[in-house]
């Protein structure tokens, strides 16, 4: 009996915690860096389709951002059902798009900006009619640059 | 004596984990890994003015419209999606050259058109399609001539293999079917 009680008081020793922010901290700093703040709620529902030739949008300056979907719950209310634009942290029409493109533009450095890319953001949902609507403001415009925000997914057979 | 003894204590840092777990969790929730990949898509040039009519060989048109039920409708007939890609590289390529399809991969042209009411799941599948395509061809070729992958070659040696089979989609005005209201 006395032996089992002296091997329990030995193993009883303090692990110290103090480099546990440390750990955490680099946690902390990792994350930091990796990834970007969330700069726009989503007013609107997008479920990006499949593809497989991808492109990644290297430069995020470079980038702007055009969502279509239908309004989430919170705005159904208000916006109704229909496929809505989103630009920026607004719902808006597709008359609105050269302004917002003018407005990323000068954010951008004078020697950049025929490098701008457009990266559509468009819910599976959504009928081709407003997505044309939008192709061809954009194409008014004079930003040809395109992509259409997608998921990675193995190519067909 | 009793007061210098408190003050050599050590600081408890134990809390300090505390402190940094939930400054790591505001950032995880509040920050979106980036994940921004898409198709790439060059689009044309607006003109007020129709484009030039052009006469082109039918053969070397190939015409793939996509209708408001999500329907494929490939040179005059029904295909289904999964068929398209391979379609597609035999009509580039024509190995055998058979008299209905393209004379030469310079002379391809791929196009496309869709009604308003299409399904835009659909439409970037039937892109995603063709340009899956044109980047098989573009890897074979790449292979055969160099005998490497595409990514391994030089820029100019990549430009070789684009140009000897050029990727010509064009898009045309959607119909109106089946625009949502």
């Amino acid at each position: 009996m006395g032996k089992f009680k002296k091997k329990q008081g030995n193993t009883m020793a303090a692990i110290s915690t103090a480099s546990l922010p440390d750990i955490v901290f680099m946690l902390l700093f990792f994350f930091m860096v990796v990834t970007k703040m969330r700069d726009t709620e989503l007013m609107v529902k997008i479920n990006t389709p499949q593809a497989s030739e991808l492109t990644k949008l290297e430069k995020k300056t470079l980038v702007n951002f055009i969502f279509i979907g239908r309004p989430t719950d919170k705005f159904k209310a208000k916006f109704g059902t229909k496929p809505q634009i989103q630009l920026g942290d607004k719902f808006s029409s597709v008359d609105d798009i050269p302004l917002f493109l003018a407005k990323h533009k000068t954010t951008v450095p004078e020697g950049q900006r025929q490098s701008v890319i457009s990266s559509l953001k468009i819910d599976n949902d959504v009928t081709m009619g407003i997505v044309g609507d939008v192709k061809t403001a954009l194409r008014k415009a004079g930003q040809l640059k395109v992509n259409y925000s997608a998921k990675k997914r193995d190519r067909t057979k | 004596m009793a007061k210098k003894n408190r003050m050599a204590n050590e600081i408890n840092a134990g809390s300090m984990a505390d402190i940094a777990f939930l400054l790591l969790i505001f950032f995880l929730v509040t920050t979106t890994i980036a994940e921004d990949k898409g198709v790439l898509v060059k689009l044309p040039q607006w003109s007020e003015e129709p484009p030039p009519e052009m006469k082109l060989n039918t053969r070397n048109v190939y015409s793939v419209l996509v209708n408001a039920q999500n329907q494929l409708l490939v040179r005059g007939e029904i295909m289904d999606i999964k068929d398209l890609k391979n379609n597609t590289k035999i009509f580039i390529a024509n190995p055998q050259k058979m008299e209905n399809m393209a004379e030469a991969p310079t002379k391809a042209i791929i196009s496309i058109k869709n009604d308003r009411g299409t399904k835009y799941q659909t439409y970037l599948e039937v892109y995603n399609e063709l340009k899956a395509a044109y980047n098989e061809l573009w890897e074979e070729s790449a292979m055969v001539k160099f005998g490497k992958n595409l990514d391994e070659l030089t820029n100019a040696q990549q430009r070789e293999i684009r140009d000897a089979i050029p990727l010509v989609l064009s898009e045309a005005e959607p119909t109106k079917f089946g625009e949502e209201k």
